[in-house]
């Protein structure tokens, strides 16, 4: 029975990862819904947009304040996690703070964790305030109310839970080995660095039976919480912390101002313009099915569009710089991409069900409004601004695309633009001869 | 002096065998807005003064397609492209300046893959060279105690990274730009982009316009500087609202550097 504990350990592990990885590849399915994206150019610069902008957080400096606390917890998150390879050895084998024999620097090691801990409780309250009290605008737009509200104060408990029973695990355990008691007492004297929990033994119990129960209490809460929130990351938009490494990679590279010209509709545009075509002649048996202009639903988008959208941690700093939600309309980029993602996510409970899509009658357009695509001004702000380097406008565009060349359906006055480009050359309705009256005028 | 501008077509020019140097590609509201005529008469005049060996497509001359493109229709946009490449390439176009951002942009980053490649200049960086290289003359202090600011246009600025060719030429004409709290790659759209120019906007609380007039006029400027004829519309129209039309001026760069060169 002695072993009893390492094995509940390793089921737990094993349960913790497998289903975390059962997700991921869920995933990766849907992202592969999209069609292929060709962002394989330009590797020098894609990996250096990644190690800049996900690994060096540069967007996030745009504004000082958040950036600074999400250093902390970004730093806190990837550091105290060293922490876990020494819970993960300990939990299989039985071990207690087996790292120890690195001597000084393992107790530097469990300092620093501590400040970092410290710190990142700090932040994330701040963070909480942020939403809850001070109720910054970006947190209050209508696509984040119910879950998404929800969801960024879950991730905020768990993070300030998590923080939280490491400490009390590390004072409880101080305090053990203050009281030299079992295999707790280290003969080399006290083992770790404590600055902050040593402030913390005064409100923990003498007993040394309590203390032991805390110390394991803290110990187990701190481990099953992490393999939660690692499963829980799948559900949430904190998958950031995992795919805005991929996401800066594939992301748009300069210039923001090109938006790529349709494939499909060159074939047809080359074919008119040749004056040797025939307009009659059957297309060749191997054509397919002919591809639809722009997209209806999330299979039309290539999957870095898809990618964007599991990336996206709503934020909301593309609608804080929205020329058209600044003005009050119903645009919102942050909400494109969640709608992007909802969406997906609809089509991916759908094969999970039936095996494959079956056609459910929806498509993205049920999702996002006209209203919301006509009031775009392909500014790219929101481009600009993402800190994950997502590109909201591009999918507008290409909602924008079905929209005009499947359906027909752009609002009057853009048609009649449409059509004045057609007849005159100009957007306006102004003659084509009159081009170079402005010489003598 | 004298309001003849020499200009030239390439048709005219072809007759005589000759290519210009490069193409002015003057754009819809160049050629038919009667604001953005002024700019293109003022642009002409600087190319006429540090003559440059120019030529305009004149009534060869059609959409480029950009407001069709970000509309969504990319059939329309790839037709009027493959047609003004054809136009282009035939009279053996290499070098393209123009006065519009959005002209600019399609050429510069859309053409290409369809057949355009041609060297593409924003006219604020034609007349950056033109300065730098002493074809024009600034008279100095022509600007002397006149506050002025500068808004980016989205599809140079943002769209593509030439914050400086348009801010070095007020530099030249001595001018201390005040900037407004939302610049370069942060500034804020006038709200012609993406063909909302030729609609009604959405349901909204006020015009993009206003908005970033607002921002504007906090600078307590004399001028407004724009480097774009969409943009100059928006923002005109946004001092009119907030009537100072009196007082603030909204103007290209190219008419700021007409009035103060010899």
């Amino acid at each position: 029975m002695q072993y009893i504990d390492n094995i509940i350990f390793v089921i737990l592990l094993g349960i913790g990862i497998g289903y975390f990885t059962y997700n991921i590849k869920k995933a990766i399915r849907n992202v592969k819904l999209g069609k292929p994206s060709n962002r394989n150019d330009r590797k020098d610069e894609r990996w250096k947009n990644m190690l800049l902008k996900a690994f060096g957080q540069q967007k996030m400096f745009k504004r000082p304040i958040p950036a600074l606390l999400h250093l902390v917890v970004y730093l806190g998150f990837i550091i105290i996690n060293i922490e876990v390879i020494e819970i993960i050895i300990d939990g299989i084998f039985g071990t207690h703070r087996v790292l120890h024999p690195l001597g000084k620097f393992y107790n530097f090691l469990i300092g620093a964790f501590e400040f970092l801990a410290a710190l990142v409780i700090v932040a994330v309250v701040i963070f909480w305030i942020r939403r809850n009290v001070l109720k910054l605008l970006r947190f209050q737009n209508p696509e984040m109310k119910g879950w998404p509200k929800k969801d960024a104060n879950i991730i905020l408990y768990f993070e300030m839970v998590l923080m939280s029973a490491f400490l009390i695990m590390n004072a409880a355990d101080y305090k053990l080995q203050l009281l030299k008691y079992g295999h707790y007492y280290f003969k080399e004297g006290i083992v770790g660095g404590f600055p902050i929990s040593s402030y913390l033994i005064s409100f923990l119990p003498d007993n040394v039976q309590s203390l032991v129960m805390i110390e394991r209490g803290a110990w187990w809460f701190h481990i099953i919480g992490i393999l939660i929130f690692l499963n829980y990351l799948y559900f949430s938009k904190h998958l950031h912390i995992l795919l805005a490494f991929p996401n800066t990679y594939y992301a748009k590279l300069p210039p923001l101002g090109k938006i790529d010209n349709l494939e499909s509709v060159k074939k047809e545009v080359q074919l008119m313009m040749d004056p040797n075509a025939d307009p009659y002649a059957a297309p060749p048996e191997d054509a397919g099915e002919p591809e639809r202009f722009g997209a209806k639903d999330i299979f039309d988008l290539e999957w870095v569009y898809l990618l964007n959208a599991y990336t996206c941690t709503e934020c909301g700093r593309c609608t804080d710089v929205c020329p058209a939600n600044q003005t009050g309309k119903k645009l919102s980029p942050r909400k494109i991409m969640m709608d992007v993602r909802d969406r997906m996510e609809e089509v991916g409970k759908n094969i999970d069900k039936n095996g494959k899509f079956v056609d459910d009658g929806k498509s993205l357009l049920d999702y996002i409004s006209k209203e919301e695509l006509w009031a775009c001004t392909t500014c790219n702000a929101c481009v600009e601004e993402c800190p994950v380097e997502n590109d909201p406008m591009d999918v507008i565009i290409q909602v924008r695309r079905y929209l005009v060349m499947e359906e027909s359906a752009a609002p009057s006055e853009l048609n009649m633009m449409f059509t004045n480009i057609e007849n005159n050359g100009a957007p306006w309705q102004y003659s084509q001869m009159d081009r170079l009256n402005w010489k003598d005028e | 002096m004298s309001n003849e501008l020499k200009v030239r077509t390439m048709a005219e020019l072809a007759a005589e065998g000759k290519e210009p140097e490069i193409l002015f590609w003057v754009g819809c509201a160049g050629s038919f807005d009667d604001r953005a005529k002024k700019i293109t008469r003022a642009f002409v005049k600087l190319l006429n003064k540090a003559e440059v060996d120019f030529a305009v497509l004149g009534t060869e001359e059609s959409c480029t397609g950009d407001p069709a493109k970000r509309a969504g229709n990319e059939f329309l946009f790839q037709m009027q492209a493959m047609t003004n490449i054809e136009v282009m390439n035939g009279y053996n176009v290499k070098k393209i300046v123009t006065t519009c951002p959005h002209c600019y942009n399609t050429f510069k980053n859309e053409y290409p893959d369809l057949g355009g490649k041609y060297q593409v200049f924003h006219h604020t960086e034609l007349l950056r060279s033109l300065l730098e290289e002493g074809k024009l003359k600034v008279e100095g202090g022509k600007y002397d105690g006149v506050d002025i600011t500068y808004h980016d246009p989205c599809y140079l600025g943002r769209g593509n990274g030439q914050y400086e060719a348009p801010r070095e030429v007020l530099r030249q004409l001595e001018i201390d730009i005040k900037e407004m709290k939302h610049h370069k790659e942060n500034s804020v759209c006038c709200g012609a982009g993406g063909a909302q120019m030729f609609k009604e906007a959405e349901p909204q609380k006020e015009e993009i316009f206003v908005f970033r007039t607002r921002e504007a006029l906090e600078t307590q400027p004399k001028v407004i500087a724009t480097a774009c004829a969409f943009c100059n519309t928006m923002i005109t129209d946004g001092v009119k609202f907030f009537n100072k039309e009196q007082e603030v001026k909204v103007l290209d760069i190219a008419e700021l550097l007409e009035e103060g060169t010899k």
